[in-house]
């Protein structure tokens, strides 16, 4: 049968090497916060025929928005970033009369804006949710899974897995933001929490099919329990990513621009919890069950060891050669 | 066995009779009256419109009470009821916002203009001075400075007055008017008409015959908007000349509600013009029937009768979660409309683990009607657990939703939310009852409608016999 445990190392290290370019960027260049963070607007008007968005800049810079920043987004649609600017305001009324001496009449697409005490709230409300979406799933699990020897464990690797995943679609987004300047909003919350219901989902699938092994094969060793399940579920995990992607990949191409960066997100979510489900989420159940993640921060830390360690260097490619404890 | 599977069926038929209905136009089918309500609500970033957070600015030293609030958002509701707009949202939010939603409405600058204004309407005695239009003073109903929120200061502060100043004294305010409508004066010009009740009527007299040929100034929320001579006594009735002709009625509007009992800063607003929320339509309905399109072949071409049969039961589901989406209501939006496609997934995701399920049952020499019953039994923990996990979090996503863009995002929660329950019904308790009834005829028990290797000997087994170990 297929293994896919034994070399749990080797699909860790997969993992790292994914997620760790966007960690990189994430340290270094942090996310793009659109305005339902940092505050601002966003504005899309629709403008006549050969009007260049270099005129409509130099009209909003000289009405005091400093920094704006228009793009034309689809044919005569001009999207234009800009520091608070409230509907109904009078700065609002002002623009609007000096843009239309200058470039004519125009419509009004849609108009987004974000008072900047507004935005912060909203960042620390999405933080809360994704931590109290964390907790919640946590405990949902560790009481499904109540009847197992060591219920917090298995919610423990599902949180695991999920971080993996939600580090994964946050990673790249700090690479999009800082090559391509996508940003991230509201919208991306809903998908990171979408994320992590399907993240969840899936390795809940792989864990309840470790579950009902331990039992149907009491006395088997753990790991090979593992291997059992995650190889069972695996048609069931890639048929239903693909029947999901089917649907995303239509929405992503015909769904329109507006939802196309959530959708890529749930995309990227989607294909990262399907493989942490079939490569990491149960091996970390086996990693803990073996002692191997204790016995690292016992070294880590110079904690006395559970059992005798071979003598290899304190390095993280032993573990791979190490890892199997048969 | 029989009979409860046509108990079942006959349920299921009837579900999705009520589903149909409720599926049909408002006034197809419906002699009682009983679907009145029952249509899609769409969300402004589908049908277009305004979505405004407003936050009371309260004088400093002062702080926002919970009847302020009530009584401001009274008010606001008031305003917009003149606006004609048809579903309009009016909510408060934490300790001092208030939420108005106004979909489809046709000019949102101006709507936002006659929600926010405080319009605290006074009539004050200049003590002989002629004011000027724009004048900010200070009146014996309060400071200018209280009165103005701080935004608006930034722009000008040399504007307004302080404690030093001036205060002029208030006469009447517009809480004194009993009634306020448009009408045309000698001129042909339009203005404000007013009419005061018998306490202000009495003061005002007092007032007006006193001070005969001397000046009196109207002034909207401390700004001077005209000062003119007093010509005769006036009692129970006035004209405002002033403001230009559109912003009469918005005034009149404003006066009839009353003002705002603190005043409102707009910190967030959301305008979405209906060319937009239409293009956004029809991009999800393209996106949604190719994805769908897509889904059902895939599980017809791998599952074959079983996948048949779970398209059925997606049918089924879509059914009902429309008719629910239509009579709860669901307000959609766009995110609310991805959920809806993404939830088709979910729903495709319970029939795949039972019929991997199934597959395996068979695979270990099982009966086909003993491998169908554990593999429905043996999924449902899956299949039960993945989802309440799922649906804890679109808990959270719900209650996040509210403190971003109200509908927004609570519309992806909530359809989501909706899907994967439906869909545990209908990938469970349909697909089951379809497959169980396919599976009563004889041609069906193939392995080539099954798509799996079924032992020999069981092809032709009859359902209900005995299971084999």
């Amino acid at each position: 049968m297929l293994d896919l445990v034994k070399n749990r190392y080797l699909w860790f290290l997969l993992s790292l090497a994914i997620i760790l370019p966007g960690m990189i960027s994430l340290a270094a260049n942090g996310l793009q916060l659109g305005i339902d963070f940092t505050g601002g607007t966003l504005w899309e008007i629709e403008v006549q025929e050969g009007t260049s968005s270099n005129e409509i800049q130099s009209v909003v810079e000289a009405h005091g928005f400093t920094g704006a920043r228009v793009q034309e987004s689809d044919d005569n649609q001009m999207l234009i970033r800009m520091d608070e600017m409230q509907q109904g305001s009078p700065e609002k009324a002002e623009l609007e009369s000096a843009l239309e001496s200058q470039i004519g009449s125009f419509t009004e697409l849609q108009l987004q804006a974000v008072g900047p005490t507004l935005g912060t709230e909203i960042r620390n409300r999405a933080g809360i949710a994704i931590l109290l979406a964390s907790i919640g799933v946590l405990l949902y699990i560790a009481y499904a899974f109540r009847k197992t020897q060591n219920p917090f464990l298995y919610g423990s690797c599902a949180i695991i897995a999920m971080l993996h995943d939600v580090a994964l679609v946050v990673g790249v987004f700090s690479i999009l933001g800082w090559i391509a300047n996508v940003e991230v909003d509201a919208l991306f919350v809903t998908a990171i929490l979408t994320i992590i219901g399907f993240s969840v989902h899936d390795t809940i699938v792989v864990f309840d099919r470790v579950r009902e092994n331990l039992v149907l094969r009491a006395g088997d060793k753990f790991e090979d329990i593992v291997n059992y399940s995650i190889v069972q579920t695996i048609p069931r995990s890639i048929n239903t990513t693909i029947t999901t992607l089917f649907t995303l990949l239509a929405l992503y191409l015909f769904g329109g621009a507006t939802i196309q960066f959530f959708i890529l997100a749930l995309i990227i979510g989607i294909v990262a919890g399907t493989y942490s489900s079939i490569f990491n989420a149960a091996q970390v159940l086996v990693a803990w069950e073996n002692q191997e993640i204790q016995d690292f921060f016992r070294r880590l830390f110079g904690w006395p060891q559970s059992h005798e360690m071979p003598d290899e260097e304190e390095e993280e490619d032993e573990y791979e050669a190490e890892a199997p404890a048969r | 066995m029989r009979n409860r599977l046509g108990i079942t069926l006959a349920a299921i038929a009837v579900i999705t009779l009520v589903a149909g209905w409720l599926n049909l136009p408002s006034d197809v089918a419906d002699p009682f009256g009983w679907k009145e309500n029952v249509y899609y609500h769409q969300g402004l970033d589908l049908q277009g419109g305004l979505q405004v957070v407003l936050e009371a600015r309260p004088p400093e030293g002062q702080e926002v009470t919970d009847e302020m609030l009530d009584g401001t958002r009274d008010t606001v509701e008031r305003r917009v009821s003149g606006l004609g707009v048809s579903e309009p949202l009016i909510q408060t939010r934490g300790d001092d916002q208030i939420i108005v939603e106004l979909p489809g409405v046709g000019d949102p600058e101006t709507a936002v203009q006659v929600i926010a204004q405080t319009a605290l309407l006074e009539i004050i005695d200049p003590q002989g001075e002629f004011l000027p239009e724009g004048t900010i003073v200070n009146t014996t109903a309060g400071m200018a400075e209280d009165h103005i929120i701080e935004t608006e200061i930034e722009e000008d502060p040399q504007a307004v007055p302080d404690q030093d100043q001036p205060v002029y004294e208030t006469i009447v305010t517009g809480a004194d008017l009993t009634d306020a409508y448009p009408q045309q004066d000698e001129v042909g010009q339009m203005v404000v008409g007013f009419e005061l009740d018998s306490d202000a009527a009495q003061t005002f007299h007092d007032f007006t015959s006193a001070n005969v040929g001397q000046p009196m100034s109207v002034v909207l929320d401390k700004e001077v908007i005209s000062t003119a001579t007093i010509r005769s006594a006036i009692s129970n009735r006035g004209q405002i000349s002033g403001p230009p002709r559109d912003e009469v009625y918005n005034l009149v509007a404003q006066l009839q509600a009353g003002s705002l009992a603190v005043p409102l800063e707009v910190v967030q607003s959301r305008t979405v013009g209906p060319t937009l929320g239409q293009e956004s339509i029809d991009a999800s309905l393209t996106a949604g029937a190719v994805g769908l399109a897509l889904v059902v072949l895939f599980m017809i071409v791998y599952y074959r009768l079983p996948g048949v049969l779970s398209v059925l039961a997606l049918a089924v589901y879509g059914l009902i979660i429309l008719a629910m989406f239509r009579s709860i209501p669901v307000v959609l939006t766009l995110a609310g409309l991805a959920g809806v496609i993404l939830s088709i997934g979910m729903a495709v995701d319970a029939n795949i683990l039972i019929f991997s399920r199934l597959r395996e049952e068979l695979r270990m020499g099982h009966s086909l009607t003993r491998s169908i019953e554990e593999g429905f039994n043996r999924a449902w923990p899956s299949i039960r657990d993945s989802n309440i996990a799922t649906m804890i979090t679109c808990v959270i996503l719900y209650w996040f939703g509210e403190y971003v863009g109200a509908s927004i995002i609570q519309g992806f929660a909530l359809t989501l939310f909706i899907g994967v329950a439906v869909s545990m019904f209908s990938a469970i308790t349909v697909t089951r009852s379809f497959l169980r009834l396919a599976l009563t005829s004889p041609a069906l028990r193939t392995e080539w409608w099954l798509g799996m290797e079924l032992p020999d000997e069981q092809v032709e087994q009859k359902q209900g016999a005995p299971g084999d170990d």
